[in-house]
C-alpha cells in the first residue's frame, strides 16, 4: 500500500509540475486504498504537490479520491464494489464542491469494431454517471462522452494495456 | 492516317464543369469486333490471369500541357492502365515497357503478328492528343490478338488536370468487356488518414483516386474523425467528428467543403451510411447507454427510430435495393448478424456462427454481405439469408470492409492501433496494401464516377 501511495503522488507531482496533463492520463490505473490520498498530499516533498492547490480544482479532486477512473472488464459495463467505493468518494468530493461540472469519458480497449466500441464507451461513461446520480450528484453536472478506443490509456496490445483502457474517466476542469 | 472521330451525343457523358466527353472513334475498315464470348471466368474460383499486351501509347503531335507533355502522358496513360489490370487480379499485362513502340498510325493498326510472339491474348492500344481548345483526347482501343480483330474502342475528352481518369475509365472499359462485369477503377476512396502516437492520434478525413492519386485532406486535424461514407450521388460525404468534443455525424459537402450536423441532438451520433438515392442516411444514436439505429433525411427532419432492443444495435447497411437494412446487435449476448426490411420491421437474426460479427454491408451487386468476425478479427463474406460464410483473410487484425462498385474486392483497415488500407479480392483472395502518405483507417470506396 506504501508503495502504491508513493506512485500515486509521484504521479499526481508530475501531473501538477508539467502543467500539461489535459485529462489526467499520466496516472497509474486503479490506486488501492481511500486513505492514500491524505498521505499523498505531504510526500515527497516535490513542488507542486504542497504548493496552491485550489479547492474545488482538479487537483484538489485527484488528491481527494482513491482514482478519477474506474476499470472494467472485458466487454462489460457493470461495476463491482472497488469500483462503487471510487465513485462513492468522488460523489462526496462533488458534495462539497456543487458548483462543479464534470465529463465522464468512457473508452474501451482496441478488441472491438469502432462503431461498437463506441457504443461500450458510451455504457460505460453512463454506468459511472447513473451511479453518481444515484449519490446525489445533479444530472446536469454531468457530460459523458465516448472516446471508443480512439484514445488509449497504454498503447500496447497486451493483457495489463488493455485493462487500463477498459475505463471510465471523470474527468474536473482544471 | 487520320483518326478521325464521330461525337456521340447519347454517349457523351459529364464530369462537372469539366467535360469528360466519351467520343467513340469510327470503326476502321475491316477491323469490326465480334461481340462476344468472355474470355475471363470471373464467377467460380480463379482461372489464371490473362496476359494483355499495353504498349506507351503515341501522340500525333508532341505538345505541352497543364498535364505534361503529350509523349510523356502517352506513356503514363499506358501505365496506369497497366497497373488497373493488373490490381484486378484477372489480367497480366505485359509492358508497357520492353515492348516495341506503337506508332501513331498503328494505333488503329496493330502489328497482330508481333503481338502474338509477346503471348498476350489482347492488346491495349491508344493516343493522347492535345487539342487546339485546351483539353486532352485520349483514344483506347481493344484488341483480340489471336483473332487480329478490334473488340471496342473509346475515346475520352477531358480536361488535362483529369488526364488519369481518362485512363481509368480506358481501363474500365477493358475490363468490363472483357470480363461481362462492371468496373471499378474510376473511383475514389475517402478515408481517415492517421498519423502521431496512439494516444494522441491526429485523424484527417483524406480523399484519393482508388489507386492512391490526387491525394488530399479534407479536414486539417483539429478534431478526431471517423467512419466517413460516400453519398451514392457522390455529391457529400457524411462521417462522424469529434468537433468542438460533442461526437456526432456530419455532412461535408465536395463541391463547397462545408460541413454541417446530419442531426441537432444532445447525445452522440455515428456509423452513418446513406440509403442508395442519397436521401436518407441511417445513423446510430448513444441515449444514456443505449444504442440504436435511426433513419433521417438528409435535408433534415426528425430521426425515425429503427431498431428497439435494450443493448448496441449499430453498423446498419442498406440492400442496394434501400428495401433492407442489415446491422449488428449484441441483443443476443454476443455482436451478431440481423436484417430488417428498411422500416424497421421484420428484424431477424441471420448469422449464427461462432464468435462475434460486425460492421455488415451490403455487397452493390446485392449477393453477399461483408462483415468484421471479431474473434480474431477477420473480413468475411456472407449472403443475405447468412448462408455461405467465407473469411476472406487470414492473420492480422482487420476490420471495416467497403465494397467496390462492382461487388468484386474489398478495402479495409488492417492494424488496431496504427492502421493502414488494404485490399482483398473477392474471388481469390489475394490481399495487398493499399498505398498511403501517411497511416489509414475506415476506407469507404466510392461509386463509379459519372
Amino acid at each position: 500500500m506504501k508503495r502504491s501511495t508513493s506512485l500515486v503522488a509521484i504521479a499526481i507531482a508530475l501531473i501538477l509540475s508539467s502543467g500539461c496533463a489535459r485529462r489526467n492520463r499520466e496516472l497509474p490505473p486503479q490506486p488501492v486504498s481511500e486513505d492514500a490520498t491524505s498521505e499523498a498530499n505531504d510526500g515527497m516533498g516535490n513542488e507542486g504537490v504542497t504548493g496552491a492547490v485550489l479547492p474545488g480544482s482538479r487537483g484538489d479532486f485527484l488528491q481527494s479520491v482513491p482514482a478519477d477512473r474506474i476499470l472494467f472488464d472485458f466487454d462489460s459495463y457493470s461495476l463491482d464494489d472497488g469500483d462503487r467505493r471510487t465513485l462513492d468518494a468522488q460523489a462526496s468530493w462533488l458534495a462539497r464542491y456543487p458548483n462543479v461540472r464534470v465529463t465522464i469519458e468512457g473508452h474501451a480497449d482496441e478488441r472491438g469494431t469502432r462503431d461498437y466500441n463506441l457504443a461500450l464507451g458510451d455504457r460505460r461513461a453512463n454506468a459511472a454517471r447513473d451511479y453518481l446520480e444515484g449519490r446525489g450528484v445533479a444530472p446536469s453536472r454531468m457530460q459523458v462522452i465516448s472516446w471508443g478506443k480512439e484514445r488509449p490509456q497504454v498503447p500496447e496490445s497486451n493483457d495489463s494495456a488493455w485493462a487500463q483502457n477498459r475505463r471510465a474517466v471523470t474527468v474536473v476542469p482544471e | 492516317m487520320r483518326i478521325s472521330w464521330i461525337i456521340a451525343a447519347a454517349c457523351s457523358l459529364t464530369l462537372g464543369a469539366a467535360a469528360l466527353a466519351q467520343t467513340p472513334p469510327e470503326p476502321a475498315p475491316g477491323q469490326e469486333g465480334e461481340d462476344g464470348q468472355l474470355v475471363v471466368d470471373v464467377t467460380g474460383g480463379r482461372r489464371a490471369a490473362l496476359p494483355i499486351a499495353v504498349p506507351h501509347m503515341p501522340t500525333p503531335a508532341a505538345s505541352d500541357t497543364p498535364a505534361g507533355n503529350t509523349q510523356a502522358l502517352g506513356r503514363q496513360v499506358a501505365e496506369i492502365v497497366a497497373n488497373d489490370l493488373r490490381n484486378s487480379e484477372l489480367f497480366t499485362p505485359i509492358g508497357p515497357g520492353g515492348l516495341n513502340a506503337v506508332s501513331f498510325p498503328q494505333v488503329t493498326a496493330p502489328d497482330f503478328p508481333y503481338f502474338s510472339t509477346t503471348g498476350a491474348q489482347n492488346l491495349v492500344q491508344g493516343f493522347v492528343q492535345a487539342n487546339p481548345n485546351g483539353t486532352l483526347t485520349i483514344g483506347c482501343y481493344l484488341y483480340d490478338v489471336a483473332a487480329g480483330s478490334e473488340l471496342t474502342r473509346q475515346g475520352y475528352v477531358v480536361a488535362p488536370r483529369d488526364w488519369r481518369r481518362a485512363a481509368h475509365r480506358c481501363a474500365d472499359t477493358i475490363y468490363s468487356r472483357l470480363t461481362g462485369e462492371g468496373a471499378y477503377f474510376d473511383t475514389r476512396i475517402v478515408y481517415v488518414s492517421e498519423t502521431g502516437p496512439a494516444r494522441r492520434r491526429i485523424k484527417r478525413l483524406a480523399i484519393m483516386d482508388y489507386d492512391g492519386a490526387n491525394h488530399r485532406f479534407l479536414t486539417n486535424g483539429q478534431w478526431t474523425v471517423l467512419t466517413p461514407r460516400f453519398a451514392p450521388n457522390q455529391q457529400t460525404i457524411t462521417f462522424m467528428t469529434y468537433q468542438d468534443e460533442r461526437p456526432r455525424v456530419m455532412l461535408y459537402d465536395l463541391d463547397s467543403g462545408r460541413t454541417r450536423p446530419l442531426v441537432q441532438q444532445p447525445h452522440m451520433t455515428f456509423a452513418p451510411r446513406y440509403s442508395p438515392d442519397s436521401r436518407h442516411i441511417i445513423f446510430s444514436m448513444a441515449v444514456n447507454g443505449n444504442t440504436d439505429v435511426y433513419r433521417v433525411p438528409v435535408g433534415g427532419g426528425a430521426p425515425q427510430r429503427l431498431t428497439n432492443a435494450p443493448g448496441i444495435d449499430t453498423g446498419g447497411s442498406y440492400s442496394p435495393d434501400g428495401a433492407r437494412i442489415v446491422f449488428e446487435s449484441d441483443r443476443g449476448g454476443s455482436q451478431q448478424l440481423y436484417v430488417m426490411d428498411a422500416d424497421g420491421s421484420n428484424q431477424r437474426r441471420i448469422s449464427f456462427g461462432g464468435g462475434g460479427y460486425a460492421t455488415p454491408v451490403w455487397s452493390p451487386r446485392g449477393d453477399l454481405i461483408a462483415f468484421t468476425k471479431t474473434g480474431g478479427f477477420r473480413i468475411g463474406v456472407m449472403a443475405p439469408s447468412g448462408a455461405g460464410e467465407r473469411i476472406l483473410t487470414g492473420g492480422g487484425y482487420a476490420e471495416g470492409p467497403s465494397w467496390a462498385p462492382n461487388g468484386r474486392a474489398i478495402m479495409f483497415t488492417r492494424g488496431a492501433s496504427s492502421g493502414q488500407l488494404w485490399y482483398v479480392d473477392v474471388a481469390s483472395g489475394a490481399t495487398r496494401r493499399v498505398p498511403t502518405p501517411l497511416g489509414g483507417s475506415d476506407p469507404a470506396w466510392s461509386p463509379l464516377r459519372e
